[in-house]
């Protein structure tokens, strides 16, 4: 495969796992999280980088998702301490996003690490790695890693499609019904925290904050169905990364910018003139919201 | 005397510093349909939410059939406010009802075409068979109650909690939720019902629970629902009773 | 250190760390009480592409020209997360998280095309993207200073239409306080209020600098009015102490050790808080359940 090939596929392989996480995360109405995670996700990199000198790799990986269930956690245990859940979000991943800089800063100095690569990510370098699998070949780290998330995220949510729902929906009642509300929380997060570290190294957190939310949001707008939501935003988040990078190879500019950059074209386009909720169709046909008449 | 199916002992709750319940002691029988009243504040909720342990109790011990809350959680229905949810949510009314049997379906499994039968017929006695496909923020208010109604008939339970489900339904959605809260209690399953309407009580329910903080009267409805009873339950909040009170007045002399 | 203090531009930073901590501590009560505690995270995001186009319409590293530019693209991201909000079921976290998210992702794409231009001080950038508050200059903290005096005589004047503005909106409106207007001069404190606290700390962290001193605040008392100046106070002392440690040695960053000394105020006031602190919570919860215990002891007796 070709070189831009390669690039296209890894940010497409991001770019569908986060859409399919993104409907949940938007349906919980904990969209921010996605902004905490894939910010103290570099705390767990840099962590795991001084525990074993070592950039990449398992060890990153398991920093990674660490952190960001540790994000959940604090936050839900604020929050459960009666801090306003917005309030708890931002007062976690500031804190923590500090301690990683001021840990890059004070003990690695710039050795392979710094903020602004994490932020937007080196996708450009992701054919170069490569690893060899065993019946595929050599393909390159990153999209191999990427393709063993989707597995899993997908893995997960099929299995667990109905307590997914429920506890998105109706919390309480998933509890009355025995379901763990607390624990699928915590393994959703962690989900979330998966596709962050292994999307982080390759097209950075920005793009993943992006990914994650906006085609989400976008597909929110064109169905009612959650089943046709999992596969609109999964492919919203296809498309922005094919658009957003022929924009970027045409304007010749950072790559992940402008992938995350087309996610938001993409849901201006749905708000404007999605025919269920784009604004334009709401106002030719005005409020057809309550169309209940009663039956009996 | 019949069968004690719920054991409420010196239960209290507080919101921070003020205490909204206070030992708040009673028992119901199995087969009864009870109406929780009480002013605005009274704790009507709370009390719901703290027997269902949604809300911690500073004191006291609740037995359902004998037991602790947890282990006969799946015996147990909870109808919230219809508030406590997001009808916006992508869904449709038929799998909001089936929502109500994922206890039973159980881990690894999905709802099944039987299952879905099941629910669609709740939808059907509570008059919105022809409803079930409608996405779910397109029903009206008082069909979203029936939607909710409907998930708590599929659960199959054996003792319902209901908070304020009457609370701006239209006449119909009133009518249709009583039927299926008499059926229920033809049954043998035991309902409690948080309602606001003073004039409905006497023909809704055949226990009522006056409560303001604590226990100002529990028993059947000709003994408790007196109007020195009801007095003394709003007492402190005349002002806020209004021509309501007139209204029950009148029904009571 | 007092070598650090007697270096004169360090005084200049300390004091525009100081003052740069009030005026955030300030308006993030207004945020507090308005329940967007994370809208200035979006926002300072959003300023990204604002400095980068004004730094390339500009040409040069112009403190006030870059924050003009990062207040129009931080008011536009407001304006939409509003428009988004009011004329669509998306909800206001996750407009939030879009707008972050896509004009941060603009302002990187128009980054990537300002270093690949010949000439111009593309490192000074960065420096005020990220947030170095030693880069800073003489001029730099004179603009900053007049910036946050203007933001905090704003809302001194118009102290008490906030209070009614944030605790009951139908009221104010009774007395002619017009909600509209009040909005809009929210939106633009709070962009002036992140706009120049981005050169100190950086678009990442500005946030904690809005959401920390308030949120602690919140845990000594129950008014308003001190939970403003409490709030003002814990982030000036944020912002002098983190600059402090910062000056420690050679190229540490500021906007990290100024979080991160906020953070610390946070943890003292969860924890031993007097309002709702976790061990006054305690000691209050037990002193309850005693009280209810021995009430209905005593009327059990009566029984």
């Amino acid at each position: 495969m070709s070189y831009t090939a390669w690039i296209i596929l890894t940010a497409a392989l991001v770019g569908l796992s986060c859409g399919i996480i993104g409907v949940f995360l938007i349906l919980r109405k904990t969209a921010m999280m996605a902004d905490a995670i894939s910010h103290t996700v570099l705390l767990g990199i840099v962590l795991a980088f001084i525990v074993t000198r070592e950039v990449g790799g398992t060890p990153m990986l398991i920093g990674g998702i660490l952190a960001g269930i540790v994000t959940a956690f604090l936050v839900q245990w604020l929050h459960s301490l009666d801090v306003q859940h917005d309030a708890s979000i931002g007062i976690v991943f500031t804190t923590l996003f500090a301690i990683g800089v001021i840990l890059i800063a004070t003990s690695i100095g710039n050795a392979h690490l710094d903020v602004q690569h994490a932020l937007m990510g080196e996708i450009t370098f992701i054919p170069f790695h490569t690893i060899t699998v065993p019946w595929i070949g050599e393909i390159p780290q990153a999209t191999a890693l990427l393709i063993l998330v989707l597995l899993v995220v997908l893995f997960f949510i099929v299995t667990f499609y109905k307590e997914w729902k429920i506890t998105s929906f109706d919390p309480a009642l998933a509890a009355s019904l025995g379901i763990p509300v607390l624990f699928m929380h915590y393994l959703f997060m962690g989900l979330v925290s998966v596709t962050t570290v292994a999307s982080f190294d390759a097209v950075g957190a920005i793009m993943v904050v992006a990914m994650l939310i906006t085609p989400a949001a976008s597909s929110y707008l064109w169905t009612d169905k959650l089943v046709v939501m999992l596969v609109l935003s999964g492919a919203f988040g296809v498309l922005s990364a094919v658009i957003g990078y022929y924009v970027a190879a045409w304007i010749d500019t950072s790559i992940s910018g402008s992938m995350a950059f087309a996610t938001g074209i993409i849901f201006l386009i749905s708000f404007l003139f999605s025919p269920k909720h784009g604004i334009i169709a709401k106002r030719l046909k005005p409020e057809t919201g309550q169309t209940g008449t009663d039956p009996v | 005397m019949k069968e004690i199916v719920l054991e409420v002992k010196d239960l209290s709750a507080s919101y921070r510093k003020t205490t909204v319940l206070h030992d708040v002691n009673f028992s119901v029988q199995r087969g009864s349909l009870t109406g929780i009243i009480g002013p605005n504040g009274a704790g009507k909720s709370t009390l719901i939410k703290t027997i269902l342990e949604l809300h911690p109790a500073l004191t006291g011990t609740v037995k359902f059939f004998n037991e602790p809350y947890n282990k006969v959680k799946k015996r147990i229905g909870y109808v919230p406010q219809r508030g406590s949810v997001d009808w916006d949510f992508p869904t449709d009314a038929l799998d909001v009802v089936t929502m109500g049997l994922y206890g039973q379906i159980g881990w690894l499994r999905r709802p099944t075409r039987k299952h879905k039968q099941k629910a669609y017929e709740a939808l059907e006695k509570m008059g919105m068979g022809d409803y079930a496909d409608r996405q779910i923020s397109q029903l009206s208010g008082g069909q979203q109650q029936r939607v909710f109604l409907a998930r708590a008939l599929v659960q199959d339970a054996d003792m319902y909690f209901m908070d304020e489900p009457l609370a701006g339904v239209d006449a119909a959605t009133e009518r249709a939720i009583m039927t299926i809260l008499k059926e229920l209690k033809a049954k043998g399953k035991t309902v409690l019902v948080v309602h606001h309407d003073l004039q409905t009580v006497e023909d809704y329910f055949d226990h009522v629970l006056l409560l303001n903080r604590t226990i100002i009267n529990h028993g059947k409805t000709e003994d408790v629902f007196t109007m020195e009873n009801i007095a003394e339950t709003y007492g402190g909040n005349m002002r806020w009773m209004g021509e309501k009170r007139e209204h029950a007045f009148h029904i009571v002399e | 250190m007092l070598s650090i203090l007697s270096s004169s531009n360090t005084l200049w930073v300390l004091l525009s760390t100081m003052t740069l901590g009030v005026a955030a501590g300030t308006i993030g009560c207004i945020a507090y009480w308005k329940r967007q505690n994370l809208m200035s995270d979006a926002l300072s995001h959003a300023a990204l592409p604002g400095v980068v186009i004004a730094f390339l319409l500009w040409g040069e590293k112009n403190l006030l020209v870059l924050v003009i530019g990062a207040g129009i693209t931080a008011l536009i991201g407001a304006l939409f997360i509003q428009w988004v909000t009011t004329s669509s079921r998306i909800t206001e976290d996750s407009a939030m998280g879009m707008v972050l998210a896509v004009f941060y992702g603009f302002g990187i794409m128009l980054l990537a095309i300002a270093n690949r231009l010949p000439g111009g001080n593309q490192s000074g950038l960065d420096n005020f993207i990220y947030g170095q508050a030693a880069a800073m200059v003489r001029s730099d903290v004179i603009t900053m200073l007049i910036l946050a005096l203007v933001v905090l005589f704003i809302v001194f004047i118009s102290f008490k239409e906030w209070k009614i503005f944030l605790f009951d909106k139908e009221f104010a409106q009774g007395l002619g306080i017009s909600i509209q207007r009040m909005n809009t001069l929210y939106s633009v404190v709070l962009v002036m209020a992140i706009v120049i606290g981005i050169q100190a700390v950086g678009v990442i962290l500005m946030a904690a600098l809005l959401i920390i001193p308030a949120v602690s605040a919140r845990y000594w008392t129950q008014s308003f009015h001190w939970m403003i100046l409490l709030s003002a106070l814990i982030g000036g002392l944020s912002g002098v102490l983190g600059t402090l440690v910062s000056t420690m040695k050679n190229g540490l960053p500021t906007g990290p050790f100024i979080v991160v000394v906020g953070a610390g105020f946070f943890v003292l006031s969860f924890l031993f808080g007097k309002e709702k602190g976790l061990f006054v919570n305690y000691v209050q919860y037990k002193f309850q359940q005693k009280q209810q215990l021995k009430l209905m002891e005593q009327e059990g007796g009566n029984v």
